[in-house]
């Protein structure tokens, strides 16, 4: 039943999104511009480190921009009839997934962009697209729930960024970290960070999941 | 009388952890000096936050299941009186850094620790004043409030083990156990412990007192 609605809600996202595709243009040219940006201030970045976490910093906001729209764009008609249709639980899930499928194509876009200008410094590439793919798994989850309670308020973006960063840093921590591995190529995988990240996930997926019940109704 | 001995508790162990924090022997250690006397401030400061911390998620969680405003001010409340506690761990883990470190901040895991988790509350409260609906803004930060403790205990679980860290209690660094050997300290830790924390909840039930008289009063008018 469920896993219906799931996938229903799953398409009706992404129709909506094909409908409109201004705005997935506008934050796919957001990431382009942005790197182009940092390219002309710092041409070649060879330093492992500022490499990182400038393409982290780029990663964090063009993330908050592509899903905080997720529920502020919502209008509260459309809101209201899909709430009689599906369970919370279900239109959580199913915007998570959108914004997992989302992500993953902007970072993989940003990754080709960034390592173009500023420069490919990256030794261990599959454990890289790994690190990224949970990454834009974890964004998209925490960020997806953000943004439904920041869409309850008045002034929404703002809101959007002061909620999510203190509460992103966990997950920004041992991504910075194990992407920073995979830059120096060490020979072993750090397995018990890779774990931390699954279990982050985990963690803010199951508390989306009992939480959003609570915001969707007004 | 009957109900209040904790208060009479909480005020002759603080008064007792100021006296005695200052005036017993301590343990002459290199570097620390008689700055060591601060533990038995600057330590009770962050049991005493995470303590109220948890008193205010206990509420938020009562809330989403009762929707008694009640326990919303109870949860608010407790978040400020959280707040004001981990200032005053802020405070005085600074000057003890600024002694014994040479810094006012470093760049430290305990440190960052302690900076997100006044980055959440502050967070908190900005959430809360941006909705002016009494019953939308209470489920929507019982909610916030639920999911940002839980990253902040995450948080603050696995950030020592992503590096080193130079404060007590981390990375080869002795904690408080190094000073066990000397009891001298131990008489006076826990009666502070108790004490702040106390008094802590005391300050607490003040502000919820005070909080409810103002609903009341803006009810009435």
């Amino acid at each position: 039943m469920v896993y219906q609605q799931i996938k229903y809600l799953f398409k009706k996202e992404v129709k909506l999104e094909m409908r409109n595709k201004y705005a997935l243009g506008g934050i796919l040219l957001y990431v382009v511009s942005t790197v182009f940006v940092s390219y002309l201030s710092f041409k070649q970045i060879i330093n492992p480190a500022t490499w990182n976490a400038l393409f982290w910093i780029i990663l964090l906001f063009a993330s908050i921009n592509g899903v905080a729209k997720s529920f502020i764009n919502e209008t509260r008609g459309r809101q209201l009839y899909l709430y009689t249709l599906a369970s919370p639980q279900a239109v959580i899930l199913s915007k998570i997934l959108y914004n997992s499928l989302l992500l993953t194509v902007l970072s993989v876009l940003c990754l080709l962009v960034y390592s173009l200008f500023i420069g490919n410094i990256i030794q261990d590439l599959p454990l890289f697209l790994i690190t990224l793919l949970a990454g834009s798994m974890g964004f998209s989850s925490l960020l997806t729930m953000v943004s439904a309670i920041a869409s309850k308020t008045s002034n929404n973006f703002t809101l959007m960024a002061i909620l999510s960063f203190p509460i992103m840093m966990p997950l920004l921590m041992v991504l910075i970290k194990l992407s920073k591995n995979a830059i120096d190529g060490l020979d072993k995988w750090d397995w018990n960070s890779l774990f931390i990240l699954m279990f982050l996930n985990l963690i803010i997926v199951t508390l989306s999941y009992l939480l959003f019940r609570y915001l969707w109704r007004d | 009388m009957k109900k209040n001995w904790w208060k009479i508790i909480a005020f002759v162990f603080v008064l007792y952890t100021i006296i005695a924090g200052f005036l017993f022997k301590v343990p002459a250690q290199p570097i620390l000096h008689e700055s060591i006397r601060n533990l038995y401030f600057h330590v009770p400061m962050w049991f005493s936050m995470m303590t109220i911390l948890f008193v205010s998620v206990w509420h938020s969680i009562k809330y989403l299941s009762k929707s008694n405003i009640e326990s919303d001010i109870v949860a608010s409340r407790a978040a400020h009186t959280g707040m004001l506690f981990g200032a005053l761990g802020l405070v005085t883990g600074s000057i003890w850094a600024r002694y014994t470190w040479g810094a006012w901040w470093v760049a430290d895991t305990k440190l960052n620790g302690a900076a997100i988790t006044t980055l959440i509350y502050t967070a908190y409260f900005i959430l809360r004043g941006s909705i002016d609906e009494e019953q939308k803004r209470a489920r929507i930060a019982a909610v916030y409030n639920i999911f940002a403790y839980v990253m902040l205990i995450v948080f603050l679980m696995i950030l020592p083990r992503m590096s080193d860290s130079l404060h007590p209690g981390n990375g080869g660094n002795p904690g408080f156990n190094k000073y066990d050997l000397d009891s001298n300290m131990r008489v006076v830790f826990y009666p502070a412990v108790i004490g702040w924390i106390l008094l802590g909840v005391w300050i607490l039930s003040l502000q919820i007192r005070f909080e409810k008289i103002k609903r009341k009063i803006y009810l009435r008018d």
